[in-house]
């Protein structure tokens, strides 16, 4: 088990490792960001005193080694456009994006895991059929689209609520349910093939030929065991959609960390993009390690396959 | 999804099975993606107006034909630049198309080419691009477009590069599985007896046997490429202005959602949940078609 887990470790580690440079490259390969910052009337010695400044005049490695030393100790760089670290900018927003995220997995698991466990309970029959056109409609919608028509139809029309910003609970219904969507989709597939395969197993065989009532069955028996999957997709997405959600925090200006993000894209602040990119990275490799490592301690046959 | 090679059709009567296969095709699908690749290439002939000029004579904001104020010239209404919908809709389609397959090409054709080597060769190169592939996969897949097109800047040929470069991660891990089980079937051991160069084995006895996984996985990415030129072209890294695509308009649409216009949002948006709608069911359709395993699930 410890020989599992240090190579799990070992894996994460390389992988951020690539991560961090690939990032560290491609934001370097693309031109001298003093060139977009600077005004055009710098003298060249002022542009060689700020590049000097922000370490920008040595060698790459030398600049990826003191940003990967930096970044160990919780450090990411200084944002050009801030004049603040990026770590605090990132944890300044990152309440926001949680809050989102949170609210989008609740919908997501809200529709996604009773319409999965119906259609698997009634496979086949109109059920099944209209949660499979969910699903089917929930990959085929894009996620922005939805929030702008929700903001037509709730605010524009209805006046129910309001476009954009953060404060109560009516900012979030819509940006949540526009993010939720796509993933009450991937829930709903996942519940539904999980219920079927183990609703198919020996002990609910088991379980029925005993004389147990269905309903015990399914809510006692199966859907216990099937919603393991489910739950891990959820964490894992949450991680995913509190990086991921760029677009839906456009659309609502939610000041979460995908707009952070889109702000340093726009403004060319590149320490601040890169740390960005580079956090969310860093979540969801963590993410991933916990649920490997706990999915080996829940069962030993992974323990042994590469 | 297809993780074992289970028995497969052979080449010479793959032919005519192809051909039964399209008449059972879904007929929604069929018809969707049909009648957008005519459309698409029929542009130039059908579209009432040039999509990227004012219509002479018209207002902006002209509402769509059967609302007051609507005219019968401009169906779907006019923009912000009283350029006509209907037209830009039917030149975006050829946008969203080239992007999504020739984006998805790319994508398939580097997440096979990867997938294969890493498990047909092994060792440490199966190793280099596993990390690699773990690494891609740790950023959403999203970010990593915006993050790219954002550095490179924007032009339909660069989205397809890059939507490309992020999309073939599932290719690479799904088909290196296929082929470690590949690897050890009896007529690529005996292959290898006969001498055959490794060259000559993946060409001739690995590729054809993970085509089908390939073509499924393809049909899978098509509608999330799409999406994702859409969303890039949504925040103004993908495809530039003027040139019409879907994603764009929904942009220009935004900073007068306010008021009320829905046709400039409502169309645009319908066009991409068609597109990717039917790219979907043709898929379901093919993995039940090509993987006689998955049709249970």
């Amino acid at each position: 088990m410890s020989r599992f887990i240090l190579r799990r470790v070992l894996y994460s580690l390389v992988t951020l490792f690539i991560l961090s440079a690939t990032i560290f490259v491609i934001v370097r390969l693309t031109g001298d960001p003093l060139a977009l910052m600077a005004e055009a009337s710098a003298r060249p010695e002022d542009l060689d005193r700020i590049r000097h400044q922000w370490g920008l005049d040595r060698s790459w490695p030398v600049q990826y080694a003191t940003f990967m030393q930096n970044a160990f100790k919780g450090e990411l760089g200084k944002s050009f456009n801030y004049r603040l670290p990026v770590s605090e900018l990132y944890f300044q927003r990152l309440p926001n994006s949680l809050t989102l995220g949170i609210a989008a997995t609740l919908i997501s698991l809200l529709i996604g895991v009773p319409a999965g466990i119906i259609s698997a309970v009634k496979v086949n029959t109109w059920w099944d059929y209209v949660a499979k056109g969910v699903a089917l409609l929930g990959l085929s919608i894009p996620g922005f689209w939805l929030g702008l028509v929700l903001i037509l139809v709730f605010s524009v029309w209805l006046r129910w609520l309001p476009t954009s910003g953060a404060g109560d609970w009516r900012h979030v219904v819509m940006p949540a349910l526009a993010l939720g969507w796509y993933f009450a989709a991937s829930m709903l597939r996942l519940t539904r093939s999980s219920m079927l395969e183990v609703l198919g197993s020996e002990y609910i065989k088991l379980a029925r030929l005993k004389g147990l009532p269905d309903v015990v069955v399914i809510a006692m028996h199966a859907f216990k065991n099937a919603l393991i999957p489910v739950f891990t997709l959820a964490g894992v997405n949450l991680v995913v959609m509190v990086n991921a959600a760029v677009i839906i925090e456009v659309i609502f200006a939610w000041p979460g960390i995908g707009r952070l993000l889109y702000e340093g894209i726009f403004q060319r602040d590149f320490p601040l993009v890169q740390g960005v990119v580079i956090m969310a990275g860093f979540m969801i490799v963590a993410i991933n390690l916990v649920v490997d490592i706990l999915y080996a301690f829940i069962d030993p046959r992974i323990r042994l396959t590469r | 999804m297809a993780t074992l090679a289970g028995e497969r059709p052979l080449a010479r009567t793959r032919g005519r099975s192809l051909l039964a296969a399209a008449r059972e095709a879904p007929l929604a699908a069929v018809v969707i993606l049909g009648g957008l690749a005519l459309v698409a290439l029929l542009a130039d002939v059908i579209a009432p107006h040039d999509p990227t000029l004012p219509v002479a004579g018209g207002g902006v904001f002209d509402p769509p034909f059967w609302m007051e104020g609507g005219r019968v010239t401009t169906l779907l209404g006019t923009d912000f630049q009283g350029r006509d919908i209907l037209s830009r809709l039917l030149h975006g389609s050829r946008v969203s198309l080239i992007v999504g397959l020739m984006g998805t090409l790319v994508a398939g054709s580097i997440g096979t080419a990867l997938g294969i080597l890493a498990g047909y060769v092994g060792g440490w190169v199966d190793q280099v691009i596993m990390r690699v592939t773990d690494a891609w996969l740790a950023l959403p897949a999203i970010v990593f477009a915006i993050f790219l097109a954002a550095m490179v800047g924007p032009s339909m040929w660069n989205i397809i590069v890059i939507l490309g470069a992020v999309y073939w991660t599932r290719y690479a891990r799904v088909i290196r599985g296929e082929v470690l089980t590949l690897r050890e079937r009896e007529f690529v051991k005996l292959a290898e007896i006969a001498g055959a160069s490794r060259w000559r084995v993946i060409k001739r006895h690995i590729l054809p046997n993970v085509m089908n996984t390939a073509t499924v996985l393809a049909s899978l990415t098509v509608g999330v490429v799409i999406i994702a030129e859409a969303s890039l072209s949504f925040l103004g890294v993908g495809v530039p202005p003027p040139q019409p695509a879907w994603g764009l308009m929904l942009s220009e649409a935004r900073p007068t959602l306010m008021a009320g216009q829905w046709w400039l949002t409502v169309f645009p948006g319908v066009c991409i949940l068609l597109i990717v709608l039917a790219t979907q069911l043709f898929g379901d359709w093919l993995r039940v078609r090509l993987d006689p395993q998955s049709r249970n699930l």
